[in-house]
């Protein structure tokens, strides 16, 4: 299917809208009513046709509006894309892998065409159209990273693995769940993830570890995860924190149910083949609870799970403060009727709401 | 999250293969090169990986890991060298005897463990024997990316010298080669003294040589995290033992000359892997009882996790006593 664009805006007026296509296909990240951490990790390697799980880096209506946005954010802030010096030849890996995949599943919209060294890369939605010599940095504009996560939504972590280890050592990082690269950068897999609580504990961390330093060439991973913004924001980050903190304090019982988005990350493992490096691409997906609700079984789910999360993750997450609103929103949706397994809508087998 | 249940397969991705040469290269050592039988090129690999090579020994399958020797930037073949092992199990054996050119084999998708440390300013190769393998991918690498090495390649005898030729012909200043019969041997200590900031150094051998290896180092102040090294275990023959596989609800017996992997493999069961070799982690599975006695052999466990009894990396690890009973 070709893919229309919208022109959309994820600050300021925040015009940003989801299709109801986009609605069906989010990647709803409940299976069950309930939800603890666990080591959620599953293989990558396609999925339902028209998912978000079908190919290995989804193109949606958002592409060209996301990556507005990036430039947006990168020209006011260049360290949200850093590289240390031994992690160019994974920055090539990665733009290898994210043209070679692009061009293989939406050929509409990508092409590559390589002669030996001298590689063509045509954008078709960004209009670019490119000559350069692969594994030679001055013939792009930046360094390999960089220039192709400019044209790829989600963020992207790009782990170097030694000694039974993976470091963060470069990225590109402008979309992100509160967290920030310029303060990670060269951090060791514990370390970044210190300020999670509860999972450590339960040795979600160290067993996730011996997960990831086994992932191999061919075979991907992925995993979901999942937090709450006000406001269909890309960029909350640590670094703007003052600009879109303050944004939680107006939500509203009037303005809730397109105020509050539930943000999902579709999280993605590659060994990289050249430099033996992990890439961890962090897909966001945004969605507000008035979309949402359109889904009955994803409306009678939400609301059980917000209800019932450990106080610890929702302090963590952000929202403890806005639950009791949200949980006012929510039972609205909620009639107290079971609901099928999985993440998936079943629309056509779930009873509309009840109320 | 279950998106797609997609059940994990065993082991890694595979490739189907060609044997396209098959060259000699002494009275020990042979070179395999294959080609893809689809026409596709070769994935990219990084220096220092290896393949695990399945081969069908009379209906008996075999899967040896082997290091990628081959330019990594040459798509177009992957090779190994296979060193005779005439005391092994078999599978040295069945290449250098049953292989001929244009036979179809199914390798896996490269796999590193051994891998360059990108961040190292020059980088130090000590390579005993057959050892020398990886190091000739991770040569090739650094002279196309103008990084900076030096390798010391000790030999048996010069007819032994796997490579030699080649090697100091190409790179006469970076490669110094000791010969045992000629009572020359590697001088590690100033090897180690005079190396700049930065350095890394990687040996690949027999395990006595890297045990010296990391000793020296780490009595010359070298942090540990410098110093790396690969050993492939491969499996030793044991008394035969009986398990009993809890989640397959089944009984096996594993025979002496088998390894413990191989046995539940033969008897239907899929259990994951990559190495084979005691140093992934991949195979890691979680005792239910046992009475008797574990011979670990794994790189992968630590002191601790041996000591519990509750775990077992069956590519190499045996047991001797009453009963085991594994979460398999
Ligand atoms: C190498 C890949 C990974 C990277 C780069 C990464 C990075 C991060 C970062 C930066 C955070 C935010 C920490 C903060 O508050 O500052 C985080 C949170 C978290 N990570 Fe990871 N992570 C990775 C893999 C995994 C895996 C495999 C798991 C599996 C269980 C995992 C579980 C979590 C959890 C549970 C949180 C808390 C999220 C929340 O509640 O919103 N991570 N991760
Ligand atoms: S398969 Fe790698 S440790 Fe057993």
């Amino acid at each position: 299917m070709t893919i229309q664009f919208n022109e959309e805006t994820f600050r300021d007026d925040y015009s940003f809208r989801n299709s109801d296509w986009a609605i069906k296909r989010f990647p709803f990240p409940f299976h069950e009513d309930s939800y603890m951490y666990s080591v959620n990790m599953e293989q990558h390697r396609g999925g339902p046709e028209g998912s978000v799980y079908e190919k290995r880096f989804d193109v949606d209506e958002h592409y060209v509006s996301e990556m507005r946005d990036r430039a947006i954010v990168l020209a006011d802030d260049p360290l949200r894309c850093q590289s240390l010096p031994h992690m160019t030849l994974a920055g090539w890996d990665t733009l290898e892998l994210i043209m070679v995949s692009k061009s293989e599943d939406y050929p509409d919209l990508f092409e590559l065409h390589r002669d030996g060294d001298r590689w063509r890369w045509i954008n078709k939605p960004m209009g670019i159209d490119h000559t350069f010599t692969f594994l030679d940095e001055t013939t792009l504009p930046c360094g390999p990273l960089e220039y192709i996560t400019r044209q790829a939504q989600g963020d992207y972590a790009v782990l170097d693995q030694r000694n039974d280890m993976l470091y963060m050592d470069a990225g590109m990082i402008t979309t992100q769940a509160d967290w920030s690269l310029d303060f990670d950068i060269g951090m060791d897999f514990f370390e970044w993830h210190a300020p999670v609580p509860l999972a450590h504990e339960m040795g979600i961390f160290k067993r996730a570890l011996k997960f990831l330093l086994n992932v191999q060439q061919g075979a991907p991973a992925r995993r979901l995860n999942w937090t709450m913004t006000v406001n269909p924001l890309l960029d909350t980050s640590p670094e703007n924190y003052h600009k879109w903190g303050v944004q939680k304090s107006t939500l509203t019982p009037q303005n809730i149910g397109s105020k509050q988005h539930l943000r999902v990350e579709l999280q993605t493992f590659y060994r990289l083949p050249r430099s033996n490096a992990l890439l961890f691409p962090i897909r966001c997906y945004l969605i507000a609870f008035q979309d949402i609700v359109t889904i009955p079984k994803w409306g009678r789910r939400l609301h059980r799970v917000i209800r019932d999360l450990p106080e610890e993750l929702a302090t963590y997450k952000g929202f403890i403060d806005n639950r009791p609103m949200m949980l006012d929103y929510l039972s609205q949706y909620d009639d107290g009727l079971p609901t099928s397994p999985g993440v998936w809508p079943d629309l056509d087998t779930e009873p509309p709401l009840q109320k | 999250m279950s998106a797609a249940p997609q059940k994990a397969k065993a082991g890694a991705e595979k490739i189907e293969v060609e044997v396209s040469a098959i060259v000699p290269l002494n009275d020990l050592v042979t070179r395999f090169e294959f080609t893809r039988r689809d026409g596709l090129p070769f994935p990219p690999f990084s220096a220092g990986a290896h393949t695990v090579v399945e081969m069908n020994d009379d209906g008996r399958t075999r899967l040896n890991p082997y290091s990628l020797m081959s330019d990594p930037a040459d798509s177009t073949k992957y090779a190994i060298s296979v060193r005779r092992d005439d005391e092994g199990r078999g599978g040295s054996l069945f290449m250098h005897r049953k292989v001929k050119v244009g036979d179809t084999m199914t390798i896996t998708y490269p796999v590193n463990l051994f891998p360059l440390d990108l961040r190292g300013r020059k980088h130090v190769f000590l390579a005993g024997g057959i050892g020398i393998t990886p190091f000739m991918a991770m040569i090739a690498y650094l002279e196309r990316m103008g990084g900076a090495w030096e390798l010391h390649y000790a030999c048996r005898s010069e007819a032994l010298g796997t490579y030699v030729d080649e090697l100091t012909s190409r790179h006469p200043n970076k490669v110094h080669v000791y010969y045992d019969d000629k009572k020359q041997a590697i001088a590690l200590e100033d090897l180690l003294d005079g190396q700049p900031l930065g350095t890394h150094v990687y040996v690949c051998g027999p395990q006595g040589m890297i045990q010296w290896v990391h000793k020296t180092a780490a009595a010359h102040g070298w942090p540990d995290e410098n110093v790396h090294s690969e050993e492939f275990l491969a499996p030793q023959p044991g008394k035969p033992f009986e398990v009993r596989l809890c989640k397959s609800d089944i009984t096996i017996q594993v025979g002496e000359h088998e390894s413990l992997l191989e046995a539940i493999e033969r008897c239907g069961v899929e259990a994951p892997f990559l190495c084979r070799g005691g140093a992934c982690g991949q195979c890691e599975t979680d005792v239910v009882e046992a009475d008797g006695e574990f011979i670990h052999r794994d790189h992968w466990l630590d002191d601790d996790d041996h000591a519990s009894g509750k775990k077992i990396m069956p590519c190499v690890s045996r047991f001797v006593g009453k009963t085991l009973v594994l979460d398999r």
